[in-house]
């Protein structure tokens, strides 16, 4: 991956703003903060041309701690307030920062239309499975049965994948990375280079209401034996001898986890990952028992706001540059004398 | 009140002087009832005569042909003098079938000209329309002049040379009818033909056929085969001031006042709005005029339109959205970001009925205490209201100025009927316009964005992109001194104060309160606001005329209210505020002036009748 090196060389402390940083101890969301202000300089960002647009809740905090400019909105809606922002001024590089509270409750509905209309903004939606900011409920991607403050008994709401809702709403880049994980950057480097929108689900770690909710996958031990870090063009490969992998199951249209060496499995068995194939980003989405990381989706088409650009420069051309007093008689006029 | 009488002679030689008529034409849904209306509304303008028009069209899209509820109509008032309510009662009303009869026969004037297409008289269409016999048939419609033709029929006689299919035959009927009420009112059919050359370019054989099927209706008027107490009649011209017109609605009116307005600030506009009756033509109106510096953003609700606009308004356009009333509801949690953020946001409310889903296509002013109190917290802003079609012009320029100059959400109220409704209205001259033009923030030295000028207090408006005065704003309340989140009590006191302050001080920066009609002290003061204007002018002409000393006052401003208003209240012995909700202004004048105003209210989807407020004076002037 290479990022551009800026003229007048950034630091990740030129994006850190003076605030205080207020999320409770052992929070993910400071390792992602970290991460972000470790890579805006990489891209060749500048505080001046970059916005952070959140909603509510913990993470939505994010747009205080960074030294750009930031909009800490309403509940949800953030995907449409940036989308106004961009349509304002497509050359600011945008990030929204969003919960699967925000995002995927009350915003459910906004985050379906920025990423079906494909405006380019990278949108961040850090997973902690649970409302953190009002303590503790249950949220759209908790699991079944887990028990919270409004759901004593154990929920019985069944949980969402966000990365195939991100699909499912037409997004044409859809990423996953955990919070502490040192392939973020690379995470967030691809999704700024996509033109259009970027979702990324980033699995994040509440250590006051749902500690632990993706141990398995980010734990040192337990990790490499369930994250799958996906490659375009490369084997999708797992476990910490590379020595398992994902091969199609013709009669079911699945994906099976197999091991190279079992049963005759070799190495050409193991399906080769397409970025470009949305069918396969589905099936990445949600496997058995291991979690794909890294882009499972990227088909660029024309963003929205340079569609919308790009039309408003022809009408311009066609009809000339609004002269008021033109437009005011652009009817059927008389004279009274 | 002028009407058409009687000519006492067979077939009219000279056409008699009328001083304005209301014509009410009223039809099925698939009728053209619209476009005849407004043909007949061109013409009458190109004639010179000031008018004033009220379409007033079914909910339902498609409603099933010949139903009652089906029935649409378009009513103009064409005057040769200055009118300004498309007027009370219809003297001619045109049905072009039983149920459009039913629907508006009670509201034609006694003695009115009554015309009727007998071919949809069916037994059907009659079943339809809930009558049990025939109204033709019997004497129910006496007290009129009735001129009952088969138009069914003579407009297929009409275009049978064209080779139509039944149905594009059977559409001509209402230019049919249309060339037979030129005739009677002589107006000039050429600015139809040519409309119709231009509406059917790709289809000539429809144009011809149309165009034939005027000049028969016409020629049937011509021709002496009219009864000898239909008349033919002349409204000569209007005086009105010099200059040049054009027709306009509420809707055009705003959608062009917000391009002027951004152009006056010297910012470019974003509309986000989400479809909703009956404000969805400013919606279309505006997604034309990109050339002019305006993006449209048809959003995926009421919310994220709002949201659009707020976030372009952060970015340094001019975020706009306009709705009706069930949409401000969606959109009150986001205006209230605006007000806090302190961003600059146009929020357009063309009123409907309500509560709720109400009566989408009919109108109501009874918004405006959402407008002023609807959202939660101690959350001002200025609202401004527009009084007529052309008005909605200066009033969208004004909430633009107001919006951008004191870094605050303005909702300008207008309303169904003002938005659908048109008048001629003189073009006015852009360059007579005083430019306000916005200037951004980009001094690093000593920045923070929640610091205000000293008069108009206002913050400052520094935009991303711009090196130097990067900052966080958002919803949580901000520290007076610094702009960074603050939970301290005593900032949220200054800070509300300040929200408070800032937009009453937008009254010392808005013209006084002064009468439109009247001297400024008297006996009766009638004060209203937004669509009732022309109502409220026309009876408070006739009152005047009867000797009274009354005068009228119409509120544009309504929060904060204008200056002046209270010494102005105060030198009349009675106050009336008429308005079509259960008493909202007056309830706002009570509290803030302190006053005893009386009220008046009217809460049937229609307008004010002038003689309502009319009697309504009188009676309360004898009961005193
Ligand atoms: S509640 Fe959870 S998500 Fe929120 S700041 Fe605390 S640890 Fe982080």
């Amino acid at each position: 991956m290479t990022a551009n090196v800026p003229e007048t060389a950034l630091t990740r402390k030129d994006f850190a703003s003076d605030q205080e940083v207020r999320w409770c101890p052992g929070c993910g969301d400071y390792a992602i903060l970290a991460a972000m202000q470790r890579t805006l300089p990489e891209l060749g960002s500048t505080p001046a041309n970059t916005v952070f647009v959140s909603g509510i809740g913990c993470s939505s905090r994010f747009p205080y701690y960074m030294n750009t400019y930031g909009f800490h909105t309403i509940h949800g809606r953030a995907p449409a307030i940036a989308t106004g922002l961009k349509l304002a001024n497509p050359d600011l590089d945008v990030w929204v920062v969003t919960g699967d509270g925000d995002g995927l409750s009350i915003g459910g509905n906004h985050l379906l239309h920025v990423l079906r209309r494909n405006v380019d903004l990278n949108i961040l939606l850090f997973n902690n499975q649970i409302y953190g900011l009002t303590k503790g409920q249950y949220s759209p991607t908790s699991t079944l049965g887990k028990v919270t403050p409004s759901s004593p008994l154990g929920s019985v709401d069944q949980p969402l994948t966000p990365a195939r809702f991100a699909l499912g709403a037409g997004a044409r880049f859809v990423a996953r990375g955990y919070d502490t994980s040192k392939a973020l950057p690379d995470v967030l480097v691809r999704a700024h280079a996509h033109k259009g929108a970027s979702f990324i689900e980033i699995l994040q770690n509440c250590p006051v209401f749902n500690d632990g909710a993706f141990a398995e996958i980010t734990d040192r031990k337990t990790g490499p034996d369930h994250q799958l870090w996906v490659e375009h063009g490369r084997p999708l490969r797992f476990g910490a001898d590379l020595d398992r992998g994902l091969r199609i199951n013709p009669k079911n249209l699945s994906l099976e986890v197999v091991r190279i060496g079992d049963a005759g499995v070799t190495e050409d068995d193991i399906l080769v990952h397409d970025e470009t194939n949305r069918t396969l980003a589905f099936l990445l989405s949600s496997l058995p028992d291991v979690c794909a990381l890294g882009v499972l989706y990227c088909d660029p088409v024309i963003a929205y706001d340079r569609a919308v650009t790009e039309q408003t420069a022809a009408a311009k051309a066609r009809a000339g540059d609004g002269d008021i007093d033109k437009l005011l008689r652009a009817a059927h006029t008389w004279q009274v004398s | 009140m002028p009407s058409i009488t009687p000519s006492s002679e067979g077939a009219p030689s000279a056409r008699e002087d009328l001083d304005s008529v209301v014509i009410r034409f009223a039809g099925d849904s698939g009728d053209g009832m619209q476009l005849t209306g407004a043909q007949f509304t061109t013409a009458s303008a190109l004639m010179g005569n000031d008018l004033a028009t009220f379409p007033d069209f079914p909910a339902e899209i498609r409603a099933p042909a010949g139903t009652t509820y089906g029935v649409s109509g378009f009513q103009i008032h064409f005057a040769s003098y200055d009118i300004l309510t498309p007027g009370d009662q219809p003297d001619v009303l045109v049905a072009m079938n039983p149920a459009a009869l039913k629907v508006n026969i009670d509201t034609l004037r006694k003695g009115g000209l009554l015309v009727v297409n007998t071919g949809a008289f069916t037994k059907n269409n009659l079943a339809k329309a809930g009558y049990e016999s025939n109204p033709l048939e019997d004497d129910s419609l006496a007290a009129f002049r009735v001129l009952a033709l088969d138009i069914n029929r003579m407009t297929l006689a009409a275009v049978k040379d064209f080779s139509l299919g039944a149905k594009d035959a059977g559409r001509c009927k209402n230019m049919w009818t249309l060339g037979l009420m030129f005739w009677i009112f002589g107006r000039d059919r050429a600015s139809t033909i040519e409309w119709l050359k231009r509406k059917f370019k790709d289809r000539p054989e429809l144009a011809d056929a149309n165009i034939a099927a005027l000049n028969a209706g016409h020629i049937y008027g011509e021709s002496a085969e009219m009864p000898s107490h239909i008349g033919a009649y002349q409204v000569p011209k209007a005086d009105l001031p010099p200059g040049e017109y054009r027709n306009i609605d509420g809707n055009q009116a705003t959608a062009l006042g917000l391009v002027a307005g951004a152009k006056l600030a010297g910012i470019e506009l974003l509309y986000g709005s989400y479809p909703i009756t009956p404000a969805s033509s400013l919606l279309h109106n505006l997604a034309k005029l990109r050339h002019c510096g305006v993006t449209t953003f048809q959003a995926e609700d009421e919310i994220a339109a709002v949201a659009a606009a707020i976030g372009a308004s952060f970015g340094g356009k001019l975020g706009v959205t306009g709705t009706s009333g069930p949409g401000v509801a969606l959109k009150s949690e986001a205006i209230g970001l605006a007000i806090a953020a302190e961003l600059p946001l146009v929020v357009v409310d063309v009123q409907r009925g309500g509560p709720s889903t109400g009566l989408p296509t009919k109108t109501e002013q009874s918004d405006l205490f959402q407008a002023v109190w609807g959202r939660n917290g101690d959350s001002p802003l200025c609202v401004l209201a527009a009084a007529t079609p052309g008005d909605c012009f200066r009033m969208a320029i004004e909430a633009v100025r107001i919006a951008t100059k004191y870094m605050t959400p303005v909702i300008l109220l207008t309303d169904g009927y003002i938005a659908n409704g048109a008048e001629p209205w003189r073009i006015p001259s852009f360059a007579s316009y005083e430019p306000f033009p916005v200037r951004f923030h980009t001094d690093p030295e000593g920045f923070h964005p929640f610091a205000r000028d000293a008069r108009t207090l206002a913050r400052n408006w520094a935009i991303p992109g711009t090196p130097g005065v990067e900052h966080r704003i958002g919803g949580l309340e901000k520290n007076a001194a610094s702009g960074h989140i603050s939970y301290d009590p005593a900032n949220h006191d200054q800070m509300t104060h300040l929200r408070s302050d800032k937009v009453l001080g937008i009254a010392s920066d808005v013209p006084a309160a002064a009468v439109e009609l009247g001297e400024d002290r008297g006996e009766l003061l009638m004060v209203g606001w937004g669509s009732t204007y022309g109502s409220i002018s026309q009876a408070v002409r006739l009152l005047r005329a009867r000797g009274r000393k009354a005068s009228h006052l119409h509120l544009r401003n309504i929060w904060p209210l204008p200056p002046g208003v209270r010494e102005l209240v105060d030198r009349f012995d009675r106050v009336i505020v008429p308005e079509l909700n259960n008493g909202q202004l007056v309830r706002l004048l009570r509290a803030e002036l302190g006053c005893d105003a009386e009220s008046l209210t009217k809460v049937a989807g229609q307008p004010f009748r002038i003689q309502e407020l009319v009697d309504y004076a009188e009676a309360r002037r004898k009961a005193a």
